[in-house]
């Protein structure tokens, strides 16, 4: 069975997740039903300056049927006394020795705010410190937060006077509000920082409400941008967290970096791991479900990771990122068409429509009879299951007009339907780097291109 | 057996009930708005059924229920009887592995918001003064005349019944659709401009030559008549089945079921028939038939519905005498059957074996084999095919400028509402082409 412990930055954990700092972490008596539950660890909820909270502060984006596929929210850091918090903090360690309690903190930009911040955490006996730089909404008005995470400079200034107070591992976290995310990670990486985790919440306003005409949720008539955060959010954390690997300043740092944005499942988590982190953090779908999810997001990994050979959480850690490169190392002559699995289409057609109005107009309508068919081509008198059903057309692809674009196969509603198989383009392998190297040309001048398209083989539709 | 008012419509009250929003928004969603959908080709109206149930899904219900109305003005009366299972949810995609989407039911969802709220389909063309008749306020006539007047035409409906209506009125039992339902459907086609005039019967009250006369086109939707005898001995003790679902729709206090009831035949009506006497107190209900299962007409789920109701079916086995006591029925008197060749009808025949006589005990016999072709065919001279009334493609008669459609003129597959609807549809689209190339002179005489 695949050891799940991890030892990140020096915290030890005995599995990778913990709950992110947000609501699931607000108390101690939280805290303790979760590890009672099985979470690795736990960020506690951000302490630091006085607040006050709002109601409506969480708003939700639903798609269909599904609920929350994304959560956004205006409520700040914690709003209980911070004696409380760390009295709790301190409590909560002296009973689980074995989990890892992390604090997150934010305070004014003032180096004795934070020394004092610093020195009131470590006295709880936490493992560990994340700096909150982050926090979208409310905070960042008041020069904290993403205020502070948007500016490299600001967080390698805030970083070095916490490095300077902190005898027990920092982790910087970063806003995903930033161009690029390398920035303030290299400046936490200057400051020396322990570790990184990412991403915060994402800058977002959930809708507005059509009777009323107000954002929701509404606050007394009023609504503002919010963090967002939940399974909507996965895929631009992932290319965050890809995007730290791929840096050579933070990649050759060595410093370890703790995952999180979306993680709802383990299949969620084996990706952010692939992709270099080394500790997970949830919230969103802990927020949904409750904290019994750990349960499956362990057990799922572990089968997983025996499955595939992974003794340790530490060799799973970024195996996929070598895959990660840039269009230009991309092989322009790696050629994928789609399939269509006759045995499996249920003729719903979506993969058409989507090829003849939005791609490449290269699936065509077949009768059962063979032949090529327009859309609708029955007469007004037709009816009935049985001529709907022994007439219906099915789809096509044409392999030599297919670009292989793969829109058909995310429309399938059909499992294992359509795949993208890969077939012989004919051409030797090249990437648009070593064109632009070799025959820059062709790179520049749409005559050169043709002529390059001609001489090799690559036909436009 | 007397029964309350109130009783009455509680035992033979809708079967299904209304989809509430969130069941029904569930529903929506799992649609996977199939392009060229399958489930609209199987739909005689060809209803755009994704458009329809992705505008539920979005909450758009006043768009939903117009896109039915594009369609079919019926949309309300077919979301209830239509045979569903043979129709769009038998060929959803989804069938094969998953449930088929409740179309029927979201239809019913769509339609039941469009009569709630008014919200009717309009009648957007100028006048065109010109003026059509049309015979029969059935499924047929109505959505002819919806039709015409949608396309700014002057329409009148003769109806020689009481009520408007036609079957969806009398003869199609109130669990699958209570008079309410297709009463409101007139009234939402009185309210698109089509006058209904009731009690006229055509070739007493008023004739075809006067119409014709006084009328640019006729359109004979007349359905069928009633249940033809079986030529034996004390029919005259027999209930008529069209008759006996009426009185359990119209005439309550006149309907009186026995407690020992055998219905002949084994189609739509039939089914319909048992069901109101077991649901009316009967202790015993037998449907009788001469063919088995495999030849009945009526479908699959109505068998399915019929003996989940209690209702017991005595196969192979003919009618050949009511044996009668002060003028009652006691019992009926059979014949066992044997199966033999396929008759014209494609199902083979069946042959009565002599001296094979038993008796099923009986105080009340209800018969719904099949209705009388449409007599007006001979009564009016209309070529005929096989006893309907014969007409071409554009749906108009051997006598010019009188056209016929619905049940009165379906000699080929099943008689159904949803294909009179789409009859109605279609004739209005030819009488419209027909008069759009022929100049409004005669319309300015008729005016």
């Amino acid at each position: 069975m695949a050891d799940l412990r991890i030892n990140f930055a020096g915290i030890q954990s005995p599995n990778p997740f913990w709950l992110a700092s947000a609501p699931p972490t607000n108390s101690g008596a939280q805290i303790h039903r979760a590890f009672e539950a099985g979470w690795g660890g736990a960020v506690w909820k951000t302490i630091g300056a006085p607040v006050l909270n709002v109601s409506n502060r969480y708003g939700a984006w639903h798609y269909g049927r599904q609920r929350m596929l994304a959560i956004n929210n205006v409520e700040l850091i914690s709003d209980r006394p911070i004696e409380i918090n760390l009295r709790e903090i301190a409590e909560v360690k002296r009973a689980w020795p074995d989990r890892a309690v992390i604090v997150s903190a934010m305070v004014e930009a003032k180096p004795e705010a934070w020394r004092d911040i610093v020195h009131k955490i470590e006295d709880t006996g936490a493992d560990g410190i994340e700096l909150n730089y982050g926090c979208p909404h409310g905070m960042s008005e008041r020069g904290m937060g993403s205020a502070i995470g948007q500016v490299p400079e600001y967080c390698e200034q805030i970083t070095r006077w916490v490095m300077d107070a902190a005898s027990i591992p920092v982790i910087m976290k970063l806003t995903p509000n930033v161009t690029n995310i390398v920035l303030p990670a290299r400046a936490g990486v200057a400051a020396g920082v322990n570790a990184l985790s990412l991403i915060n919440t994402v800058n977002s306003i959930i809708g507005v409400d059509l009777d009323t005409l107000e954002l929701t949720p509404s606050i007394g008539g009023k609504g503002g941008h919010g963090g967002y955060a939940g399974p909507a959010v996965k895929p631009i954390a992932l290319n965050m967290l890809a995007a730290l690997g791929a840096d050579e300043i933070v990649a050759n740092s060595g410093i370890p970096i703790s995952g999180m944005g979306g993680i709802s499942t383990w299949q969620d988590a084996a990706q952010f791991l692939l992709l270099g982190a080394s500790s997970l953090q949830v919230c969103t779908a802990v927020m949904h479900y409750g904290y019994r999810l750990i349960e499956d997001l362990c057990d799922g990994l572990s089968n997983w990771m025996d499955e595939k050979g992974f003794a340790t959480v530490a060799d799973v850690t970024g195996k996929s990122l070598p895959r990660v490169t840039e269009f230009k190392d991309f092989d322009l002559s790696f050629r994928a068409v789609a399939r269509i699995d006759q045995s499996k289409c249920i003729r719903c057609n979506l993969c058409y429509v989507a090829c003849n109005d939005t791609a490449h107009q290269c699936i065509d309508l077949v009768s059962p009879q063979g032949e090529l068919v327009s859309p609708g081509a029955y007469d007004l008198r037709s009816n009935g299951k049985q001529e709907a059903v022994e007439t219906r057309p099915h789809p096509a692809v044409r392999d030599e007009d297919c670009v292989g674009c793969r829109l058909c196969y995310n429309v399938c509603p059909v499992d294992d339907c359509i795949s993208m198989i890969e077939l012989p383009s004919g051409r030797e392998s090249v990437t648009w780097g070593e064109l632009s190297q070799n025959k820059p040309e062709v790179t520049e001048d749409w005559e050169a291109m043709k002529e390059y398209r001609d001489q090799v083989g690559i036909h436009i539709h | 057996m007397d029964f309350e008012g109130k009783q009455f419509g509680e035992a033979l009250a809708e079967q299904l009930p209304p989809l509430s929003p969130n069941p029904a928004a569930v529903e929506a969603d799992r649609c996977l708005f199939c392009y060229d959908a399958p489930c609209t080709h199987a739909c005689p109206t060809h209803i755009d059924i994704p458009r329809f149930i992705k505008k539920i899904a979005t909450g758009n219900l006043r768009g939903s229920a117009n896109t039915i109305f594009a369609s079919n003005l019926l949309g309300a009366t077919c979301s209830r009887v239509c045979p569903v299972q043979e129709l769009c949810e038998g060929a959803c995609v989804l069938g094969a592995d998953h449930k088929p989407i409740a179309i029927g039911r979201l239809q019913r969802y769509a339609m039941d918001h469009a009569y709630a709220t008014g919200n009717y389909p309009d009648v957007k063309a100028e006048p065109t003064g010109r003026k059509i008749a049309v015979i029969g306020a059935g499924p047929a006539g109505l959505s002819c005349a919806g039709e015409l007047a949608r396309l700014g035409h002057d329409v009148t409906i003769f109806e020689k019944r009481e009520l408007p209506g036609g079957l969806s009125t009398y003869g199609i039992i109130a669990l699958r659709e209570p008079v309410e339902v297709a009463l409101a459907e007139v009234r939402m086609i009185e309210r698109m401009g089509v006058e209904i005039k009731t009690g006229v019967a055509l070739g007493t009250d008023i004739s075809l030559s006067a119409l014709q006369e006084a009328f640019e086109a006729v359109v004979l939707g007349v359905g069928l008549g009633r249940t033809p005898g079986l030529g034996i001995e004390g029919e005259e003790a027999i209930l008529d089945g069209l008759e006996f679902i009426e009185s359990s729709k119209t005439g309550e206090e006149t309907l009186q079921v026995g407690r020992n009831v055998l219905v002949i035949g084994a189609g739509n009506t039939a089914v319909d028939c048992a069901t109101i006497a077991k649901r009316l107190g009967a202790e015993q209900v037998t449907i009788v038939y001469r063919r088995t299962d495999r030849e009945m007409t009526c479908y699959a789920h109505e068998y399915d519905f019929a003996r989940s109701e209690g209702i017991e079916f005595r196969f192979l086995s003919q009618p050949s005498r009511v044996i009668l006591e002060e003028g009652k029925p006691i019992a009926l008197e059979c014949l066992r059957v044997e199966l033999g060749k396929e008759d014209t009808s494609g199902r083979p025949y069946p042959v009565a074996i002599t001296g094979s006589e038993f008796q099923l005990k009986a105080d009340q016999i209800v018969k719904a084999v099949g209705q009388h072709k449409p007599s007006l065919a001979t009564l009016l001279a209309l070529e005929a095919h096989k006893g309907f009334i014969a007409v071409d493609e554009n749906f108009e008669t051997s006598v010019s400028g009188v056209y016929a459609i619905g049940d009165c003129i379906r000699a080929h597959g099943a008689a159904s509402t949803v294909m009179a609807v789409q009859d109605g549809k279609m004739v209005a689209a030819a009488i419209h082409r027909e008069l759009s190339s022929n100049p409004a002179e005669a319309s300015a005489e008729v005016a």
